[in-house]
């Protein structure tokens, strides 16, 4: 087990990563947050919160629950018990940044695309996340990463955030 | 030709007795009993190496299935069945389709029993016409034609008045009549005890209470007509209770019990729910019903233990519970059962049991010469183990609807011997009926 | 956090094989099932390319329909076979119909049927998955859990709440799911009806269940009262005198209701026999959550094919 990432160090991909982020998107009135279930939600509203502070302006933002598009169902791997979606923003016509810690697949943000275009119609949808390890299965793109790291499929990358973690922010890495 | 069998334990309830002797048959019937007979001339001959020998044993109570469901039993099926399971002697039910309930009826399953039956058939005719229980039969030409009771089985004679009239005017001819005991108002729609599990399984329920107040209406009718009256099947502690009391009155009565309503409960069918195998009528009771039925043979109270053998086909055992029909195979399990839990777990005298299929059944139902092993009588006999065990299978009945099927029990039969006649022989399991024609040429 | 890797059936066939646990993950399930009811696309694409078969020999409207719905907003495919259009007429064999489906390769076969233990049957004779969707009067467990979904929603809480069961409880395959669940979630149960009309033994099943015959003893202080409906097609004989005396004893109108406590939910599994167990202005009435109850019977039945779908290798009933 290795410590690839310490608080400090995610500290500052946040700030980062909320510089880029704010550069992109100018109009904040068309302008939406989703983290997805579970560390997503958590890293969403960090970057909420940041650009709240720094732009002075409320921002909207929702969770979103994938469970029911995985596209695993029945094979029994890595189940997850499922949580509530709550978009109460209307989404047509907004940038949507969808935000998760890990991107590697590219699956679970296609289920994610998928959940959201049933709800309404976004003008773009964009996809941040703290961890880029490589290794994607589909066609699936983040704009905004906060670190890239090389892997190995046989690897697990966890992230640790405070929200539910008591020691704090930190990403590990170790072979299954 | 003189058949010998040797070193057999002979078990004979009404002389007390369970030690080893030879015996000695010509011409059907038994010519000698004694310790170390030595023939010169030829003869054959089985060496029983210890095992027990008894009277053959008799089953009062069977379905024969013939005629009217041949897919289910015929006459040859069934007592290809009994042999194995030890029986030499059956009574078949009438509720065949037609049902036995006249003279041709009768005579037609004697003549089918002479000819593919391969032991005793005894046909019970019914009490009333058609077992509508409304006309009494022609009683006389039923006995005439060879019953040796009579009995609507299936149905109960619910008519107080027809059954006392069946018991009054039955007594001359020394015919019992086998009720089966059920208040068809109490009982209407039920398929399992009333109680608990009925309620689980939400099914309707056949109260204990249908069966005992016939019961005790019938003792009272009895009394009243002093004909003889057989209670079949008897399931529920108050019967029994009703039962003692009546014959401590010295009442004419009798009755007999069945292995699953002394092995079983309504609790197997929490264990396996819908179980048609599990649906018998009467049904399966409680844990305080089982046991008291087991004291009742301890004690005497039942007269006979009997097997209600009822075959169906799988097709209609697969059915909805509700639309299932009623009835267990039981002639190839009923001594091996007896054996396991009545002999080895509940610790019942092995003569107590065969006094139960083989004594008392032939004193009740007035069988000439059968039921004991004694010089003069019919060379009826039966072979068995008590010790070796089997795991229940595959059964010679045309049916298999038993809920014993992979259980392993103890008490295995050896050889059937019907009128001399080696009708079932265990040592030859590719053709163990084979009806002794190559037995005199292969056993010396 | 309930954990869904701890429910794991195959089948559903009655809420006595499930413990207090796994019927908590159903009703946690299904709550974000309803959530998706106030998107303008209800479906989710959970079980895409899985067929459900609805397997009804008996009539229901509601029943059916709320199935079909939960099946098709999670994208699987359905198909109807009712007792009127199928080859049953013809004499097929419970056993062979269900065959036939699972030949056809339905994964899941809901089944409604007039005799309990048919469900069984299927469970024991096919591979696909068996739902029950009520059997004879054992037991109509999604029913069963929507009462206790929609119980939760509105008080926040299953135990120590009184409940009362109230009518045909004899008949009732929803009277037994409910008081499996219920009494799994400790509520304190009450049943009501005329000692006819209550199972044999039922309180060796379930020991700590109140009886009682007077209607109002039974709704004093009540939180809850779950209506059963007369089953007069189910009577082989007059278990009560008339439906005139039936009312009278046992109906519940607006004067009884003002027994039990003020903010008591009505509950009733429908169809309604409107004026004889319940008075029209008790069914509308602002205690009433009939109507949610029909709305959360989808949510539940969505979570239950999902759950269910998790499990296609176990054996357990």
């Amino acid at each position: 087990m290795k410590v690839i990432l310490n608080e400090k160090d995610i500290k500052k991909i946040i700030s980062n990563l909320v510089k880029k982020i704010i550069k992109k998107y100018k109009n904040l009135n068309k302008f939406g947050i989703i983290g997805i279930h579970t560390n997503g939600v958590y890293l969403a509203k960090r970057i909420a919160e940041k650009i709240e502070k720094s732009k002075k302006k409320k921002i909207d933002i929702g969770f979103l629950d994938i469970t029911f598009y995985r596209d695993d169902i029945g094979y029994r791997q890595n189940i997850q018990s499922p949580k509530e979606t709550e978009i109460n923003f209307d989404l047509n016509n907004k940038d949507i940044l969808l935000v998760d810690d890990v991107i590697y697949t590219g699956r679970t943000i296609r289920a994610a695309i998928e959940q959201i275009l049933e709800i309404g119609r976004p003008k773009s949808i964009s996809v941040a996340v703290l961890i880029d390890r490589g290794l994607r299965e589909l066609p699936i793109y983040a704009e905004f990463v906060g670190k890239k790291i090389k892997t190995k499929p046989n690897q697990q990358v966890e992230i640790l955030l405070r929200e539910a973690n008591l020691e704090g922010d930190k990403v590990i890495i170790y072979s299954k | 030709m003189k058949l010998l069998i040797k070193n057999a334990i002979v078990v004979e309830p009404s002389k007390n007795l369970e030690k080893k002797q030879d015996i000695l048959i010509e011409n059907g019937k038994i010519i000698e009993i004694k310790e170390n007979i030595k023939l010169t001339q030829p003869h054959k001959q089985i060496n029983a190496n210890n095992f027990y020998v008894s009277a053959g044993f008799i089953d009062i109570h069977t379905h024969l299935r013939e005629p009217g469901n041949e897919e289910e039993e015929t006459i040859n099926s069934g007592t290809k069945a009994a042999a194995a399971g030890g029986f030499t002697s059956v009574f078949c039910m009438p509720n065949t389709n037609p049902p036995i309930d006249d003279q041709a009826a009768v005579e037609f399953i004697m003549l089918k029993a002479k000819n593919e039956g391969l032991i005793n058939v005894y046909p019970v005719g019914c009490v009333t016409k058609l077992r509508k229980g409304e006309e009494l039969t022609e009683i006389g030409e039923l006995k005439k034609a060879g019953v040796v009771a009579i009995s609507d089985d299936g149905e109960p004679v619910e008519n107080s008045k027809i059954m006392r009239r069946a018991l009054e005017y039955s007594k001359m001819f020394n015919l019992p009549v086998i009720q089966h005991c059920e208040d068809k108002n109490l009982s209407k729609g039920g398929v399992i005890n009333e109680g608990k599990v009925s309620t689980m399984l939400g099914v309707r329920g056949i109260p204990k209470e249908s069966e005992e107040i016939i019961v005790i209406r019938d003792i009272i009718l009895a009394s009243l007509s002093k004909g003889f009256l057989h209670l079949t099947h008897i399931s529920s502690k108050n019967s029994i209770e009703f039962i003692k009391q009546a014959k401590q009155k010295n009442i004419n009565i009798t009755c007999d019990v069945t292995p699953h309503h002394l092995v079983l409960t309504e609790d197997y069918l929490l264990k396996s729910p819908y179980d048609t195998n599990l649906k018998i009528n009467p049904p399966l009771r409680t844990e305080e019903d089982r046991i008291s039925l087991i004291n009742a043979i301890k004690d005497d109270t039942v007269d006979c233990i009997s097997s209600d053998h009822a075959p169906h086909t799988k097709e209609e055992k697969s059915k909805e519970f509700d639309l299932a029909p009623f009835g267990i195979i039981g002639l190839e399990t009923l001594f091996p059962l007896c054996v396991t839990f009545l002999y080895y777990k509940h610790k019942v005298p092995l003569i107590n049991i065969i006094k139960k299929i083989t004594n008392n059944p032939a004193k009740i139902f007035n069988l000439k010469n059968k039921g004991k092993i004694e010089i003069g009588y019919d060379a009826d006999l039966t072979i068995f183990s008590i010790q070796e065990e089997f795991i229940v299978s595959n059964f010679f009945s045309k049916s298999s609807n038993s809920p014993f099927i992979g259980w392993k029990l103890k008490g295995k039969i050896k050889y059937t011997i019907c009128g001399g006649k080696v009708v079932f022989d265990s040592t030859n399991p590719k053709d163990p009926f084979y009806e002794n024609k190559n037995f005199y040429n292969n056993k010396k | 956090m309930l954990n869904v890797k701890k429910f794991n059936h195959k089948h559903l066939l009655g809420l006595e094989y499930l413990s207090k646990e796994e019927i908590e993950i159903i009703l946690e399930t299904a709550k974000p099932f309803k959530k998706l009811f106030t998107r303008s696309i209800k479906k989710v694409p959970t079980l895409r390319g899985r067929s459900v078969a609805l397997l009804f020999y008996e009539p229901s409207t509601r029943t059916r329909t709320s199935f079909e719905l939960a099946a098709k907003r999670l994208s699987a495919d359905t198909v109807n076979i009712t007792v009127q259009t199928s080859s049953v007429q013809k004499g097929e064999s419970l056993i062979d119909t269900a065959k036939t489906l699972e030949a056809m390769k339905a994964d899941f076969i809901v089944i409604r049927h007039f005799y309990s233990g048919a469900p069984h049957i299927l469970a024991q004779n096919v591979s696909s998955s068996i739902i029950n969707a009520g059997d004879g009067f054992h037991e109509h467990p999604t029913q069963g859990l929507l009462d206790i979904f929609t119980i939760k929603e509105k008080k926040g809480k299953i135990k120590d709440l009184k409940v009362v069961i109230l009518g045909d409880i004899l008949h009732s395959r929803v009277a037994r799911s409910n008081l499996w669940g219920l009494t799994k979630l400790q509520a304190n149960v009450v049943l009501c009806g005329p000692p006819t009309l209550i199972p044999p033994e039922i309180e060796k099943i379930f020991p700590n269940v109140e009886i009682e015959y007077n209607l109002e003893k039974a709704i004093k202080n009540a939180d809850v009262i779950n209506i059963l409906r007369v089953q007069f097609e189910r009577q082989l004989e007059h278990l009560f005198p008339s439906v005139r005396e039936y009312s009278l004893l046992y109906g519940m109108n607006k004067e009884r209701l003002k027994i039990a406590k003020d903010d008591v939910l009505i509950l009733h599994p429908g169809p309604m026999n409107r004026g004889i167990e319940i008075t029209t202005d008790v069914a509308d009435s602002l205690n009433s959550v009939i109507n949610q109850q029909v709305t959360n019977g989808v949510a539940i039945r969505m979570a239950v094919l999902y759950l269910l779908s998790l499990n296609t290798t176990s054996t357990k009933l």
